[in-house]
Order: C-alpha cells, then structure tokens, then sequence
C-alpha cells in the first residue's frame, strides 16, 4: 500500500541524511521525495510517498520519523482529504508532422509545452500521479526521450470531509 | 513567528566571558558536573586536552577508544548519570563505533566528543579525516557537528539533555579542530529548545485507567519487566505494584534486577536461555503488562507463539516501541516510574490470580534451573553459584556475550537494582571489562566483578593496564572453556558439530599476562580449588584476575532454538 507521509523538519545539515537513513536501516521503500522552504524560516517541508505492506509498518514510519530531534511533525495524510501534485518534463519526440497531434493531445491534460526542437518538444504537465501516468502512456507511441519527475507533493485541504471513508477525493483543478 | 522579549539573556550579555571552544567544553564538563571522562587524545583534540590538562577533571586514558566507550557504559549503568567520552579524528572516532551501537541499542545515556579535521579542510579527504557524522548518524540518539563556536554551548547543553531524559541513548558532538582553538561568549544558561524533542513522562490517565481494569479482570496476568524499569528507577514502584497486585513479575535479560530474584512473584529471566516458568508463564499468560522492555526477539522467539492468547498491555517511554514486534491493546505511553505510580495510586481490584500462581510455583519447583554437577572438574553453572555465594549477591557484576553471559544471568541471583552490566541488544564481545572499570569507578566502594569469556576477555584485554594504573580492586574471572563457547554450541546443536574457528586451544598463560600487569594471578580447575581461589580473590583488596578452567563441552540450557515458539523449550531437566 502506498503512504504519504509529510513532514516539517529543522533546515540542517545531514537531515535529509538522517531521513533517507532511517528509510534504508528499516527496509522502507521510498518511491518519491520532495523537500522544500516551509513557509517559516529555517523550516523545511518533505513529502515522502512510501510503498509498505501493512499498516503496522506505515506507523512504524510515522513514529521512528517522530523520533529524530530535526524532525517537528509528522503526518501521514493519505486517508485525509488531501490536495497531492507531481509535476513531470517529458521530452517527446515530434517531426512538424506530429506536433500538432501532441498539442491537442495534451489539451486535455492542461500541459504546456515549454521547450521546441527540431525533432522534440519538452511537455509539462501537473498533476496527481495518475494522470501524470496517464499522459505518459498516451506520448509513448511518438517515443519518448526522457522524463524526469518532481515525486508528489501534498497538503491536506483546508477543510476535512468527516466521514472517514476511504474514497478517494479528486481534485477538479 | 512570534518573538518574545528575551530581556533575561539580553541583560546577561554583558557578564558572558568569551572563551575558546575547548576551554567552553571544558566549562560544560563542569557545569553538567561530570565527575570522569573517559578518553584518548590525538591531533584534533589537542587544543582540548590541554585544557583539560590542569582543569582538574578526572580523566582516564583507557588503552582503546573501545575500552574508553564500553567504560563510560558501564559507569552510566551504574550511577545513571551519563558517560563522557572523548576521541579524535578519524580512527579515533571509528574505534568507538561499535560502542555507540551498544549504548543505542541499550539506551545508555553517553555524551561523546570526537575530534574532527579543521573545517576548512573538511571533505578534502586530509589526515585522520572521516565522515564520523555520516557514519554514527544510525547508532546515535542525535549527533552534531559544530560549525560555529557560537553554537557549542547550546549544542553540549542540548547533548547532555537529548542523551539523559526520554529513552536515554548515546549523543556525539563531532568538534572540528578550529572550533576548539576559536573563541566565543559561553553562555551557559541559555534555555534548551527543541521542539522535535518532547518526551512524555506522564502516561495518559485514561490508558492507566484501562489497564487497571484488564488487571482486575484477568486471571493469569504476568509483568515483564525491561530496563526501563531500571533508568527511570522505578524498582520499588514495580516491587509495591506487584504485590498490590498478586501479579507474576518476568525479567528480561537487562532488567534484571528491577525486581529482587527472592521475592515469591520472581519467575526468573524470560527468553532463549529463560526459565521454564517465565517462558510459560509468558505463552500462557491472559494478560502481559510489559513496563519498560522491547520484546526483543531473544525474548520472544517465534512471534506467532508469543503470548497467543494474551490482551497486551506496554509501557515504554518510546511510542515507536509500541506496537513494534508485538500487537498492543494498551499502550501506556509515559515513564515506567510515573505509569507505575499511577497504577498503584489507582489501587484496582487484584484480578483473581491464586489458581495462577499456584499453577506457576508448582512449575517453578517441578523446573528449576538444573545442570550435571561434577566435583572434580569446574562447571561454569557452579562456579557462578560460587562467585555469588562468595559476594552475598551484592557484587556489580560485568559481563561479555555468550555462555558465560547467560550462566551469569541465571545463576547470578540479582536482588538488587544496578548490579547488573551486560551487553544485550548488540551482543558485544570484550565488553565486560572495560564496563567493570566505568562501574567501580561509579561505586569505588563496590564489589565488582567482571564474568568473561576467554575469547571476549582478549578482544579488549589491553584496559587491564588501566586496571593496573588506578589500582582498581576488580576482580577479572574468566570462564575458560577453551572455545566461543556460544558459537561452539550453536554449532554443535545446528551445524552437524562441525566446529568452524570456534575452538581456541592456544591461549596465553592468563596467570603471567596478569603478573605482567602487575595483578594477582591464579588459577583453578576443580570446585575445590575454585573455592579456595576465590577467597584468595575476594580477600585480596586490590585487583585479581582468575583463569578459571571450566568443563569445556557445557552448553546452556534450557533453550528455546531459533525458530520455535519460547513454549517449545529444550534441556528443561537433565
């Protein structure tokens, strides 16, 4: 089952470190990481996306994190009602011939093309990890030259729905 | 963020001395009153040791960065105060690796200081460099590394605080060697803020609440007692709750001690080498109240028979150890003395518990601990039986890992809280003695007795010069059976007895290897003269080291293998 785990950590050297350690030491598989400023200084935000097999281990995660002194809070979100975006490059191949396929292609997906070559566009594109899937298998027929991925970032919403049923919430935007 | 005026340490400014870092160290020391450090100097310490030269604190120059770290563990065993390490650069820092491991694994409480290159040449791989940060990141509680002088007070404050209160645990500073020479205002009396870091002490009214009344209900009802019970000092909570109760008490290996090994509601030590009644009393239990243990697996064997039809109840300063290995219907949150104070100001209504204890005594006379005895050879079994006889069971007694370890935990009745220094979760050989000096220093008037192995006793045997040194009245008793007698054994029982480097038929005259550091030496291969030597030892006040040859081929039992349900016990009787 995949967990997202989001953290406030101290800005310090090696806390990263530390954290990506405490993965390794405990066998946890980390499928995406994203750090960033909070918005107080000296804070950092991490947001862990954690592959694991039960819910034993999932809080096993949340309270060895607890337990380093750089990290303030810990949350695992993924029941809650939570915003979650990954942002992917994906470097296509496109002669003048297929361009403007890709373009309405991607329409859809609300992505931008940010770069042109020759015989390639850079798309960009937004989104839960799902639909950044999603574009990925529809550009693979005209090859794809690289991807890179930013991993998932996540808030809960502001407000939180009370049932505490497991499905899931979309986003419209 | 809001900001508070912080009109006191405004005004205190002006009274603040500047002072270099080695010399706020130095400074530190004192104000955390810290009465020895154990240490080696070397290149990057050197602007700290002659500091510390004429600061007039204690220091012992142990003949290993490992003596050195293994000693401040046996010293913070015993005063449960933290040990006070320092090592330089480089070597120095990796030598005492597998210590902090050790004190992380037992939450021992250590502030460790090691040297580092200048910062100007860090990471250009100069001179005794190593990423001693990077390398005891997993096996410390926190660590630092200092790079700016303004910070140094704030950070050993905040070392001796993080490795002294919650789950104790080995904190290490890493001091580049311009941070010592550099200087700075130490202010001392700054405030600790660490909002990452809020241990809970009180347990939650409501979870106590719900264990008093599994206790009332439950009919075969079992304490486990760990070392938590030992660093919050909580054994005459345990003790008066226990009885309020009518409740069973189990030992783990390191919390032996917690609980007195006479008292009728001792069912001995629990686990591999256990009792037949703890380990019963563990699988058949209703209801296990662990305070202060980790359900390691030497306790638990194979999961899926531990406890099996218990509600489970834990008590431990650290959440994360909830829920761990064992699924838990109550987790008490908290310090083991303040959980317990609670249950015992609840005082519910003791479950009814006589069918229990009678089943439970009825095992404890039908399978006691048993050997073959043999008078005209030495059994390790007896000579523990006689090392305890010969220091009332008052002695500190230190050990390695392995037979004699195991031997010592069973025969070796502890009546007493902090007697007992052993290695548990890491399994250290040679740490045995270089804990006995760290813990007769801690109690210069004690007994203490250092149980080893032979092959243990020569991982670490260069600290007898340190014994040597300060006359320190140990008395150093090796349990020589010739072999690593724990792998010998492993070996004959699951590896076809095919003895692969485990035998040591060479070995050095221990008698002269003591002369040679000035100690009594003696020898003894029989019960008859095992007694006689011990009086010697014991009558000698000054240090004894004693080669004591035992049967060669005894293994300890009872056992449960690895593998099997602690149910499923072997060598229960002879």
């Amino acid at each position: 089952m995949k967990r997202i785990i989001t953290l406030t950590v101290n800005n310090r050297a090696g806390v990263l470190n530390r954290i990506t350690g405490l993965f390794t030491k405990r066998h946890y598989n980390i499928e995406s990481i994203t750090v960033g400023h909070a918005e107080t200084e000296g804070i950092s935000r991490m947001t862990f996306v954690v592959n694991v097999e039960n819910e034993r281990i999932a809080e096993q995660i949340t309270k060895q994190l607890h337990k380093q002194i750089d990290v303030l809070k810990v949350n695992d979100i993924t029941d809650q009602a939570i915003v979650a975006r990954e942002l992917a490059l994906i470097k296509v191949y496109a002669s003048p011939q297929t361009r403007n396929e890709i373009y309405s292609l991607i329409e859809p997906f609300r992505a931008s093309i940010i770069d042109v070559s020759k015989e390639s566009l850079v798309v960009q594109v937004t989104g839960e990890s799902e639909k950044i899937e999603a574009l990925i298998d529809l550009l693979k027929p005209y090859g794809i030259k690289e991807i890179a991925r930013t991993g998932t970032t996540a808030f809960t919403r502001g407000s939180q729905k009370s049932s505490n049923s497991n499905s899931k919430s979309y986003s419209i935007i | 963020m809001k900001m508070a005026p912080k009109i006191k340490v405004e005004e205190r400014k002006d009274s603040k001395t500047k002072m270099s870092g080695a010399m706020m160290l130095i400074e530190a020391l004192k104000r955390e009153n810290v009465e020895v450090i154990f240490g080696y100097p070397g290149g990057a310490v050197l602007p700290i040791y002659d500091k510390l030269y004429d600061s007039g604190i204690f220091h012992v120059l142990t003949r290993h960065e490992q003596g050195g770290i293994h000693a401040a563990e046996g010293y913070a065993r015993i005063s449960g105060k933290p040990g006070v390490v320092i090592a330089t650069s480089g070597p120095g820092a990796t030598n005492i690796v597998t210590g902090l491991a050790d004190a992380m694994i037992d939450s021992i409480p250590l502030v460790v200081f090691t040297g580092q290159v200048a910062s100007s040449v860090i990471g250009s791989d100069a001179f005794q460099e190593a990423d001693v940060v990077g390398i005891t990141m997993p096996i410390t509680k926190h660590n630092y590394q200092v790079r700016d002088v303004n910070d140094l007070p704030k950070i050993i404050k905040e070392a001796f605080h993080i490795a002294t209160t919650g789950r104790p645990g080995p904190v290490l500073i890493d001091i580049p060697k311009d941070m010592s020479t550099e200087e700075a205002e130490f202010d001392y009396d700054q405030d600790i803020h660490l909002p990452g870091y809020q241990p809970t002490i009180h347990p939650n009214h409501l979870q106590t609440r719900k264990l008093v009344e599994a206790v009332s209900r439950a009919k075969k009802p079992v304490i486990l007692a760990g070392a938590g019970i030992l660093h919050a000092k909580a054994s005459e909570y345990l003790k008066i709750y226990a009885e309020q109760q009518q409740i069973p008490v189990v030992n783990t290996l390191l919390g032996l001690g917690s609980f007195p090994a006479d008292h009728p509601l001792f069912l001995g030590m629990a686990g591999m080498h256990g009792t037949y009644t703890a380990n019963m009393a563990l699988y058949h239990c209703d209801l296990l109240i662990s305070i202060g243990a980790r359900f390691d697996d030497r306790v638990t064997g194979n999961l899926a028979h531990f406890a099996p039809n218990a509600i489970v109840a834990h008590i431990d300063i650290d959440p994360s150890e909830i829920g761990k290995n064992v699924p838990t219907q109550i987790p008490v949150v908290g310090d083991a003395k303040e959980a317990l104070i609670q249950l015992i100001e609840q005082n519910g209504k003791p479950g009814k518990t006589e069918e229990w204890r009678k089943q439970l005594n009825q095992w404890k006379n039908e399978y006691p601990l048993v050997y073959q005895n043999d008078v005209s050879m030495l059994k390790p079994q007896r000579l523990i039986e006689l090392i305890f006889e010969a220091t009332n069971g008052d002695a500190i007694v230190t050990t390695d890992v392995g037979q004699h370890q195991m031997w010592a935990a069973q025969y070796y009745k502890f009546q007493k809280p902090h007697r007992w220094v052993t290695s548990g979760g890491l399994g250290t050989m040679g740490f045995g003695l270089p804990a006995a000096i760290g813990a007769q220093l801690a109690e210069p008037k004690a007994t203490v007795v250092s149980i080893l192995g032979d092959a243990g006793f020569q991982m670490t045997l260069q600290e007898l010069s340190v014994i040597q040194e300060l006359n320190l009245p140990i008395k150093v008793f090796i349990v020589n059976n010739h072999s690593l007698g724990m792998v010998r054994q492993w070996q004959e029982l699951f590896y076809k007895e095919r003895y692969s480097y485990s035998l040591l038929p060479h070995q050095p005259n221990y008698v002269k290897l003591a002369e040679a550091y000035s100690i009594k030496g003696f020898t003894a291969s029989t019960e008859q003269e095992a007694k006689e030597v011990l009086q010697k030892a014991f009558e000698h006040n000054g240090p004894v080291l004693v080669d004591f040859h035992v049967s060669p081929h005894e293994n300890v039992y009872p056992m449960v293998a690895p593998g099997k349900g602690i149910h499923e016990m072997v060598g229960v009787t002879l």
